[in-house]
């Protein structure tokens, strides 16, 4: 379990690596000269080269990639060209808005998810577990600034039940927990529909698996049978999915944040694109990423732990 | 005296669209204690059916249509679902066919053949022992590592030793075995064929075998019931089903056991045609259409249970007493 854990990490830093590599190759394809749109149409050419010295812009390229290491392993993500503070800083400072965001979003999209999975296995080839079904294939297909949009204009505009934009007044729980309700759900309506194929199918599986026919044969009481013998393989390919959704999620709250005014990840690593703000650029996408390896490494720990066939497999 | 177990004109049935399928059809059966019998018949004759009624397991689509299943006198199939249950695992246990996965994959086998004790009230620990003391006993050297192993890391023989372990901890007094041996290799199979014939005292109860392998019945069992089409058409000693059968589909089936023919031919001998479509079975003999010495009437006429001995009897037209 160790040796299996140590190649996990391993495989995610260099996965790390990677993504910095092409995120650096796409930064410079990206038209536009980063002092130009900085300091306008105006700038004079002094200033302009001041500030591409500042950002380290004038160095070889080879030097910028070894620098931007070099100094992220220490923690230190570069400046912030606009505000002059630590690009560490700001992302911490807008993170927990995004962190808390995708956990609900994700949260009620488990619980509904499960939730709905089970009931259509116990209401299996029934007129429910049909509806359930076109239920969740409808929710998977509309993709989630579609719902960010229309929920928006439902119960912000029309209905006023909801606030339309940004995240609820600073130490007021009640406003904070209502401004969450929209976006949350714009981000976890597809995932509901998605853990509820999975569970459904995971289950129905499992039930029928000749294991089950074992335990039963040997008289062990339903709720046994189901929680400890069904429901252990049948989580499986969900927390796979749900690992694999921290990412997806991740992508959707740059939409659904613009849609909503909200701060957050989504919102700081756009308005960065659009000032080509590069060190805010790279250290959110850096974060971002080593984010995402943790949640999906975490998760094939977990699934390893809880089948041992997993382990032995990538033990080789 | 009753017999331990009675099948007495069991029907079922499985639900399916477009009509039910009629997977046992009118069979009776008796076993005594200490008896071992054989049913064996092709794949889909209902064999595995006849297996999961006999632990009061059967499919949620499944319906008795008629008759019973006795254990001690006691019909099992009328019995409330968690009566049924407190049975299995007590009074009824089954060795499975397939060992690779019979067990759960995500749990050690000390896990399992814990929780199959479950009925018994002991702490985990004497639990645990218990099951040491019977792996030994099914020839399990390292017992302890076994229980600590999860299935995969056993091989395929050392799983269906330990599956006829935790059988055998329920000291049942029937012990279901469908097709103990079909999953394993020959070697595999002559030690099982051999680990079952020795542990026979060790059972007080009635033992049924379940197979498609004339060798396995020849080697284990007492008596045989040939299953055709949801149906018994012949039952006999087994000596005298090797020797004299009655029934053409039990001579066509044992002539075309590859163990027992003498002279080696081209081709392997087979009966011709397939086993007919139980959602609308013939109305005259179901193997009819197969058999060499069929007539009108076996087409049009079912044919009746001849007694061809106190102890031997086929459902044939042609069989004479």
């Amino acid at each position: 379990m160790l040796g299996y854990a140590i190649k996990r990490i391993a495989l995610a830093l260099l996965i790390l690596v990677v993504v910095m590599l092409g995120m650096f190759a796409m930064v410079f394809v990206i038209p536009g000269d980063p002092a130009s749109i900085a300091l306008g149409p105006r700038a004079t050419p002094e200033l302009k080269a001041l500030l591409i010295q500042r950002m380290g812009l004038d160095q070889p390229l080879l030097s910028q990639i070894w620098h931007f290491f070099r100094a992220a392993a220490t923690g230190d993500l570069g400046i912030d060209v606009w505000s002059k503070r630590p690009v560490l800083d700001v992302i911490l400072e807008v993170f927990p808005q995004t962190l808390l965001l995708g956990v609900v979003s994700l949260g009620w999209a488990v619980v509904l998810g499960i939730a709905l999975g089970c009931l259509a296995v116990i209401w299996r080839d029934t007129f429910i577990d049909r509806l359930l079904g076109v239920l969740s294939v409808s929710m998977i297909s509309v993709p989630s600034f579609v719902i960010a949009l229309y929920s928006l204009l439902i119960f912000a505009v029309w209905l006023g039940w909801l606030p339309a934009i940004g995240a609820g007044q600073k130490g007021d729980w009640a406003s904070q927990a209502r401004a969450l309700i929209l976006p949350s759900f714009a981000i976890g309506v597809t995932w509901i529909g998605y853990i509820a194929r999975l569970v459904r199918a995971s289950m129905l599986e499992v039930m029928g698996a000749n294991h089950i026919r074992t335990a039963r044969a040997f008289g062990l009481p339903e709720t046994v049978v189901v929680l400890k013998y069904a429901l252990r393989i049948a989580i499986v390919p969900t927390i796979a999915i749900v690992a694999i959704g921290a990412g997806s999620i991740l992508s959707s709250a740059v939409f659904v944040e613009t849609v909503f005014s909200r701060p957050g990840i989504g919102t700081l690593i756009t308005g960065a694109v659009e000032k080509r703000n590069y060190p805010v650029v790279m250290g959110t996408v850096l974060f971002m990423t080593a984010f995402y390896l943790v949640v999906v490494t975490a998760a094939d720990l977990l699934i390893a732990r809880l089948d041992p066939r997993v382990r032995d497999v990538l033990r080789g | 005296m009753s017999a331990l177990l009675e099948v007495d004109d069991l029907s079922v049935a499985y639900r399916a669209e477009g009509g039910d399928v009629a997977a046992l059809r009118g069979v009776s059966l008796t076993a005594q204690a200490g008896e071992v019998i054989g049913i064996v018949g092709e794949s889909g004759c209902g064999k595995s059916t006849l297996a999961a009624a006999l632990i009061a397991l059967l499919d949620a689509n499944a319906d008795v249509t008629a008759g019973e299943v006795r254990l001690n006198g006691r019909d099992i199939l009328s019995l409330h679902e968690d009566a049924r249950r407190k049975l299995r695992g007590r009074d009824i246990a089954m060795i499975f066919q397939d060992p690779m996965t019979a067990f759960s994959p995500v749990l050690t086998m000390g896990d399992q053949i814990i929780d199959f004790q479950q009925h018994t009230g002991l702490s985990r620990a004497a639990r645990r022992e218990r099951a040491r003391q019977m792996l030994l006993k099914v020839g399990i050297a390292d017992a302890d590592l076994c229980l600590r192993r999860y299935p995969h890391e056993l091989s395929g023989g050392m799983r269906q030793r330990a599956a006829v372990a935790a059988a055998l901890m329920a000291n049942p007094a029937l012990l279901v075995a469908d097709e103990p041996t079909t999953a394993l290799d020959v070697t595999m199979e002559a030690q099982i064929i051999h680990l079952l014939r020795s542990l026979r005292t060790e059972i007080n109860g009635a033992i049924v075998i379940v197979t498609h392998h004339l060798g396995v019945i020849g080697e284990l069992c007492d008596r045989v019931y040939v299953m055709y089409a949801g149906q018994v058409v012949e039952e006999a000693p087994v000596d005298d089903l090797y020797h004299a059968p009655r029934h053409p589909y039990t001579r066509a089936l044992i002539a075309c056991d590859p163990g027992a023919i003498a002279t080696r031919q081209g081709v392997l001998p087979t009966i011709p045609g397939r086993p007919p479509d139980l959602a609308a079975p013939p109305p005259g003999c179901s193997f009819a259409p197969r058999c060499p010495q069929a007539d009108a009437t076996c087409r049009s006429t079912a044919p009746p249970r001849v007694r061809v001995s106190d102890r031997q009897a086929a459902l044939c037209h042609k069989v004479v007493p």
